[in-house]
């Protein structure tokens, strides 16, 4: 059992986001990259089912700030092989120039399972996974929360609103789009990833000119103007919480408890 | 060319979802500013009579088939990217849901059509349709221009009221056969799980207190529960907190969890993410503790505090405890 996992650096959320001066992306001079959030649950998923079936899981990640740091903390999980694909990233990468990407590398590798984060914060155009399976030629299913492997089959939980789950049998290889792993991403210390560091390699593979062609045409961006802003309540500990009380007791929220 | 407009109707054992009324709503602005009808596709089995509730379209193209009775992602796909191979739509609209976001992206490479992602409002500004998305959380809007000659979307909940799309109707219905080959399908359902028991619906709960990353860690719920115990209510929480396993799924709130409509909310570092602002809007006061001032749950709540919820918590629990009540 082969199973990879691409991912995809997102903007972290907690930094400032500033608009460049051509205003119709991201200004990436100090953007700082995590790996998206979901996609880490893929790699989750992967370990989860190679510690169960046996099997190599292979890491992808693209040429970008922090991709080494996602590669070694994988590896130190319990990732086999670590892939970078160099090439120009830096002006920023959508889904349909990713998914062309990593198609070429992921068909080489011959997977029987991929798995991709469902989506990422910063997508505009999809997601990976979908655009990925196409041009993989593998069926795609998406939002999944938990997986079994058997028999050259794939048993997947597809999360519904609601918390209705669809179990869906999937013809193997075939690409996941991960809402969940079934456990939380597990947590490595910092000693392991200083150690993956000295013992695992990062193969690189060569990506030639990026095709965005089919991703959302994007004219303007702009940091949201709210129509509608909460009322900020300043001062104290004391003061914020009097305030709050005053608020729910105004509109009779105390007086059902005594 | 018909050049329609066309939303794919999501059903779910039955039920429309919401979403299509949602996006009917947004697709009846691009229709009538492009002066082209809007066409409702509704892919099932047996599954005619729900085209009642379709009545925003001017049409309703309706597909039966066996394999089409409940959502496969294969089998959906084939179908809807046939029947625009044929009819030629100017745009798709998909919900941006665990059914259209798995065949959006390989309808718009059957089609070699754009694809737009997480569309919150249309608009047709002269003659020229525009969307817009909100990305990064909902921290930035991006725009531009919806291309032609065709186009997918996907559309996300907030910019429109479902109920501007939920007509009765229809004024047609087209009885189409699929025009793409149903077989050789390697996605197969094979049962519905039912969610795990509820010990308590939050839908139903008039207070709630949500806890969102902000809370950190496992240990400092009990802040939020001793608030929650202080108001008569109970805590429920976002997607990050109940994938980290420290609240029950039930207790999930937003798009894959429960839409709640309590008389007060109380997000604790909940950001705001538009997944779980989709959950939150018949709530009818929201408080939000949140460090970070840009937060976009600032921009649906009512009242908010730029406070450490670490520092707030134990004093507001305990005025709220020595309130007196009338």
């Amino acid at each position: 059992m082969h199973i990879v996992v691409p991912i995809k650096l997102a903007p972290d959320l907690v930094e400032e986001l500033e608009i460049d001066a051509g205003g119709a992306a991201l200004d990436r001079t100090f953007l700082r990259l995590i790996i998206n959030e979901f996609d880490d649950h893929a790699i989750e998923q992967a370990l989860l089912l190679k510690e169960r079936g046996g099997g190599q899981v292979t890491i992808l990640a693209p040429d970008l700030e922090g991709a080494d740091d996602v590669l070694y903390t994988a590896a130190a999980k319990g990732a086999d092989r670590l892939i970078k694909l160099t090439g120009d990233f830096s002006s920023g990468v959508n889904c349909h120039a990713l998914a062309r990407t990593l198609s070429k590398a992921i068909g080489d590798l011959h997977p029987d399972l991929v798995l991709t984060g469902v989506q990422a914060h910063d997508d505009l155009d999809g997601a990976v996974g979908p655009l990925l399976a196409e041009y993989l030629r593998m069926p795609y299913l998406g939002y999944v929360a938990g997986l079994t492997v058997s028999d050259g089959k794939c048993m997947a939980r597809k999360e519904y609103p609601g918390g209705l789950v669809a179990e869906m049998e999937v013809a193997l290889p075939a690409v996941f789009g991960i809402q969940a792993a079934e456990k939380p991403p597990r947590y490595v210390v910092t000693s392991l990833i200083t150690q993956a560091m000295k013992s695992a390699t990062i193969e690189e593979i060569e990506t030639g000119e990026f095709d965005s062609g089919g991703a959302a045409p994007v004219e303007r961006m702009s940091r949201l103007e709210a129509t509608t802003h909460a009322e900020m309540i300043e001062g104290s500990v004391d003061q914020v919480a009097d305030k709050l009380v005053a608020v729910l007791r105004e509109r009779g929220l105390l007086a059902s408890r005594g | 060319m018909s050049q329609d407009i066309w939303v794919v109707v999501e059903t779910l054992r039955g039920t429309v979802m919401e979403i299509t009324y949602t996006s009917l709503a947004a697709g009846r602005v691009l229709a009538d500013g492009l002066g082209v009808r809007l066409v409702a596709v509704l892919l099932g089995h047996n599954a005619e009579p729900l085209a009642v509730t379709l009545g925003a379209a001017d049409s309703v193209i309706y597909v039966d088939h066996a394999s089409l009775a409940d959502f496969t992602p294969e089998a959906y796909r084939r179908t809807i990217a046939g029947l625009a191979k044929e009819l030629a739509p100017r745009a798709i609209l998909f919900g941006h849901t665990s059914m259209g976001m798995d065949i959006a992206g390989g309808v718009s490479l059957d089609l070699n059509a754009p694809l737009i992602s997480s569309c919150v409002r249309a608009k047709v500004e002269d003659g020229r349709p525009w969307y817009s998305s909100p990305t990064c959380g909902g921290k930035i809007i991006a725009e531009g221009p919806i291309p032609d000659p065709v186009c997918v979307l996907t559309i996300v909940p907030g910019g429109y009221k479902p109920e501007a799309g939920r007509l009765p109707g229809p004024k047609e219905v087209v009885r189409k056969a699929p025009s793409a080959a149903l077989e050789g399908l390697r996605i197969t359902l094979k049962q519905y799980i039912e969610p795990q028991a509820a010990d308590v619906d939050i839908a139903k709960e008039p207070m709630l207190v949500a806890i969102g990353r902000g809370i950190q860690q496992a240990d400092n719920i009990a802040l939020a529960e001793a608030l929650a115990q202080a108001l008569g209510g109970v805590v429920c929480g976002s997607r990050p907190v109940v994938d980290q396993g420290w609240l029950p799924v039930p207790r999930l709130v937003g798009k894959s969890g429960v839409s709640v409509k309590p008389k007060c909310y109380v997000a604790l570092g909940v950001s705001g993410a538009p997944e779980h602002v989709e959950g939150i809007s018949g709530a009818e006061l929201i408080i939000a503790v949140n460090t970070d001032p840009r937060a976009p749950i600032f921009n649906v709540a009512h009242f908010g505090t730029l406070l450490s919820m670490f520092d707030l918590l134990p004093a507001l629990t305990e005025k709220i405890r020595q309130a007196p009540r009338p």
